[in-house]
């Protein structure tokens, strides 16, 4: 597979708030076999992570999600093992609120529970990949590399996100946001680009994890966007002038026609960029019939969004569950040059080649990018 | 020779009439519906400074206006606020304003709960305001005041103000004891007036608690760490009625509530009290509450009973009908009390009420979901039984709607262009919604009156002020409209109940 579906889910109007739109995603039918639930972490999400032997990813880690395939979300409260709301309980007046986790560290980034459960971190599996992108570096000892290049791979990088709370109008927008009954997720728009995209199992998992998404991290570029961006528009109903409305029966079927036409006008021009793009998919966990991948977009520079983010698919590659995070220009570049030095085979020369520039063009681009240390210095 | 044809200056005059009857609308409805507190969307800082410049707005370009909407159906918030700025300005207008203003703010003052009057007393004290007339005012209605005692127990800093403020005379008489109660307090070994002794007793005598006003003895009782059910057993009969209906839930014991009777409780303040409780509770008291709704609306209806003819409405019970945190589920309690006051104002039996949720159960309505307003107004405008299309349509509705956005304003507007020019069907929409952006209550569409509203039972007097909003009635009728009421309002004491809630029942 190289390309997220969305079937099963039906767009409906979007609701703006300043520069904020949200389109919700309705599930007509819930995915059978499959919750999800989240699990809190202390500190404000200052979290460690191993991520093997001797390597640790450390970042912001607000909550994990907890993946269920054992079938029995549906009311098994209480009757053996865990109940249906895992984290976040809203169930028995007993129930523990929050999980207390004794540690950092968090030991992996998707870790097996008890049970048929898988425990992950949104989006820090994806970022993961991101930043892991080309890790080992250079498999021949080419002169330019440096030393410490040769030795440690692509030294371990950092990328900037901001916090939901800092994109601002999110959390308003967020807190007004009128949630449908049957809605199991949400596409965010900030200025008319999107930002991200959240798809849940169940409209009940939706409704505890709605508000999660302000303490998700955003992009560099959503953040300038909310920051500088104008209010959007809304896109209000036009029934013209009525003309052929006689009855109303018409009235009423025009009316679903605006309700349609925002639909496909939302998948043709609003997702595309998500839908449209190819990805390669990494798998992180089987799980019964669903599987639990990372994707990474193809880097290619034609100046639309590009989103890394994970996904939960079932057996015919539909989206369960899926979460997305928007690249700013700068991370699309640099993926983009690692994604070139690694198919020359770290060869300076033929990477130049390959994009169509000098040998100095190339050195100058890889230093802008941040990675100057691989280089060694006479280059 | 220069003097401007007849035609152009007619013109003008009325389009200058028409801003100003836009004006006077925009002010109606804000000083309805908003109260400078936090609204779903919007904050309380935003709510305050869109009311100020409102304020100001109106009182500098349309000072007549201003004071007569003292008349209509203003909340307390902003009448406590139009009289500070009348006094506050009192040298922006002639003799003859002044005159009109000074019975205005005494009619409005009577109607006015005490405790607010008490608190714009204060700021008129803060804003430095002290001549003559406001010293009459302010005089005039403490004499009007039944017991002066009772007062200076119960809001004892406020009088006191207003005494030293005023420089009332607390010599001689029966206002003798109240000044040495305010100003000297434990020079007398006893009160003559009861409640003022009672107070002084409460001090160190628990059998006294009993016998004060119940937020007074509230205090005591904590400082003698009475048990709240007990206390609230014996304090029960000097409690006010509203006092009794926010205790009603404390004082149950396991299944066995205390004999109140819902039924002489304002419609709105009952929808909220239905909203507050449990779905199963509302279940298990079903019959109860839904007769107490119901009486509670043939009241507020009057003598508008029944003759609405065929009603149809929609009622917004979206998540954005949950309020704030200040104004808890006002909005849906406006709704479901418009719902049974409809019931009541339409035919018998040609009544249907549609909620934006698509639930049918008005009883255990919950704000959740989205608006889709524009299918609902759809199915509201179906013929009712009999195949007869509705007289009235009634919309009651923050003015949001957002499935699809501004499809019940297109729905509305091809609707009246397309299938019925002839306005056979007379649509109104209600917004108990104050949009501090926009310095109005939000509209649906511009063909379709949008009124304020606050509580539900000022429905009927909303409709007919809500006409004047479809700009097919000239702003002469408006004015005489105003004058109306005025001459109303300075007539008769109406809506003497109003005044009696917040007084002690003793």
């Amino acid at each position: 597979m190289n390309r997220l579906e969305l079937t099963g889910l039906t767009t409906r109007p979007s609701q703006v708030w300043g520069g904020v739109r949200l389109v919700p995603l309705v599930r007509e039918a819930p995915v059978d076999g499959l919750r999800l639930h989240r699990e809190v972490y202390e500190r404000l999400g200052a979290g460690a992570v191993e991520v093997g032997p001797r390597t640790r990813y450390v970042s912001y880690i607000p909550h994990g999600l907890v993946a269920d395939w054992s079938g029995d979300g549906e009311g098994a409260e209480g009757q053996g093992g865990q109940s249906a709301a895992y984290g976040t309980q809203f169930g028995g007046p007993d129930a523990p609120r929050t999980l207390r986790l004794p540690r950092p560290p968090l030991h992996r980034m998707a870790k097996r529970r008890p049970g048929d459960r898988l425990r992950f971190l949104p989006l820090h599996l994806a970022l993961e990949g991101y930043l892991a992108l080309h890790f080992g570096g250079p498999s021949t000892a080419w002169e330019e590399w440096s030393r410490r290049a040769l030795r440690d791979g692509l030294s371990p990088r950092a990328e900037d996100a901001y916090l939901g709370w800092s994109v601002r109008g999110l959390g308003d927008a967020l807190r007004i946001f009128e949630i449908h009954p049957d809605q199991c997720g949400v596409m965010v728009y900030v200025a008319d680009a999107l930002a991200a995209a959240f798809v849940v199992p169940h409209p009940e998992d939706y409704r505890l994890l709605h508000a999660s998404l302000v303490e998700d991290l955003y992009g560099e570029l959503v953040h300038q966007y909310a920051l500088y961006g104008a209010p959007v528009a809304e896109f209000g109903a036009r029934l013209g002038d009525g003309a052929h409305i006689r009855t109303l029966a018409d009235l009423r079927a025009a009316a679903r026609g605006q309700e349609r036409a925002w639909e496909e006008a939302h998948e043709a021009l609003f997702a595309r960029e998500l839908l449209d793009s190819s990805y390669g998919f990494d798998r992180v966990y089987r799980m019964g019939s669903f599987t639990l991948w990372r994707f990474l977009p193809p880097f290619v520079r034609d100046g639309g969004g590009q989103h890394i983010g994970e996904t939960i698919t079932d057996h015919k590659g539909q989206v369960a569950y899926l979460k997305t995070f928007r690249l700013s220009d700068a991370q699309i570049r640099r993926g983009y040059l690692l994604h070139v030095l690694a198919g020359a085979e770290w060869e300076l020369s033929r990477a130049a080649a390959t994009l169509g520039s000098s040998r100095e063009e190339l050195v100058r681009r890889i230093r802008a990018a941040g990675f100057s240390e691989l280089l060694k210095g006479n280059v | 020779m220069n003097t401007p044809p007849e035609p152009l200056a007619d013109l003008r005059e009325t389009l200058a009439d028409l801003v100003a009857a836009e004006d006077v609308l925009l002010f109606a409805n804000a000083a309805i519906t908003a109260t400078g507190q936090r609204e779903f969307r919007s904050g309380a800082l935003d709510q305050q400074l869109s009311l100020d410049f409102l304020h100001t707005y109106v009182r500098v370009n349309y000072r007549r206006v201003y004071a007569a909407s003292l008349a209509l159906d203003i909340n307390d918030h902003n009448a406590a606020r139009i009289v500070l700025g009348l006094l506050e300005t009192a040298g922006e207008a002639s003799a003859d304003e002044r005159r009109t203003e000074g019975r205005l703010i005494a009619a409005r003052l009577a109607l006015l709960p005490p405790q607010r009057v008490y608190r714009l007393f204060g700021e008129v004290r803060r804003a430095g305001i002290n001549n003559r007339r406001t010293r009459a005012i302010m005089r005039n209605w403490l004499a009007a005041r039944p017991d002066l005692g009772h007062d200076a127990v119960k809001y004892r800093s406020g009088v006191k103000t207003a005494a030293r403020h005023i420089h009332l005379r607390c010599a001689e008489g029966a206002g003798a004891e109240v000044g040495a109660f305010l100003f000297r307090p434990g020079k007398l070994p006893r009160y003559e007036h009861p409640l003022l002794d009672a107070w002084r007793r409460a001090h160190y005598e628990q059998g006294a608690v009993a016998e004060l006003p119940f937020t007074v003895a509230e205090g005591f009782a904590a400082r003698h760490g009475m048990k709240r059910e007990a206390f609230l057993k014996r304090a029960a009969p000097r409690m006010t009625r509203l006092e009794r209906l926010r205790t009603l839930e404390q004082r149950a014991v396991g299944d066995r509530r205390p004999d109140v009777d819902l039924t002489v409780m304002p419609l709105t303040r009952l929808a909220l009290y239905v909203l507050a409780l449990p779905f199963e509770e509302r279940v298990a008291r079903r019959t109860e509450l839904t007769g107490a709704l119901r009486t509670a609306a043939r009241r507020a209806a009057g003598r508008h009973a029944g003759s609405w003819g065929r009603v149809h409405a929609v009622l917004d019970d979206s998540f954005s009908s949950s309020g704030s945190g200040q104004k808890r589920r006002r909005p849906l309690a406006v709704a479901l009390a418009c719902h049974h006051l409809l019931e009541v104002l339409a035919a018998p039996g040609a009544y249907r009420g549609l909620w934006t949720s698509g639930r049918g159960d008005a009883l255990l309505v919950r704000p959740w979901g989205p608006t889709p307003l524009g299918m609902r107004v759809l199915d509201a405008l179906e013929p009712g039984q009999g195949g007869a299309a509705p007289d009235r349509l009634v919309i009651v509705s923050d003015g949001w709607d957002n499935a699809p956005a501004g499809l019940a304003g297109e729905v509305l507007r091809v609707w009246r262009s397309r299938l019925d020019p002839g306005r056979r069907t007379a649509v109104v929409h209600v917004n108990p919604v104050y949009d501090a952006g926009g310095f109005d209550v939000r509209r649906l569409a511009a063909g379709v009156p949008t009124a304020g509203i606050r509580d539900a039972e000022d429905l009927p007097a909303l409709v007919e002020i809500a006409r004047f909003a479809e700009g097919r009635t000239g702003a002469a009728e408006l004015h005489a409209y105003l004058d109306r009421r005025v001459a109303l309002f300075l007539g008769e004491g109406h809506r003497q109940e109003k005044q009696e809630e917040e007084e002690a029942v003793s």
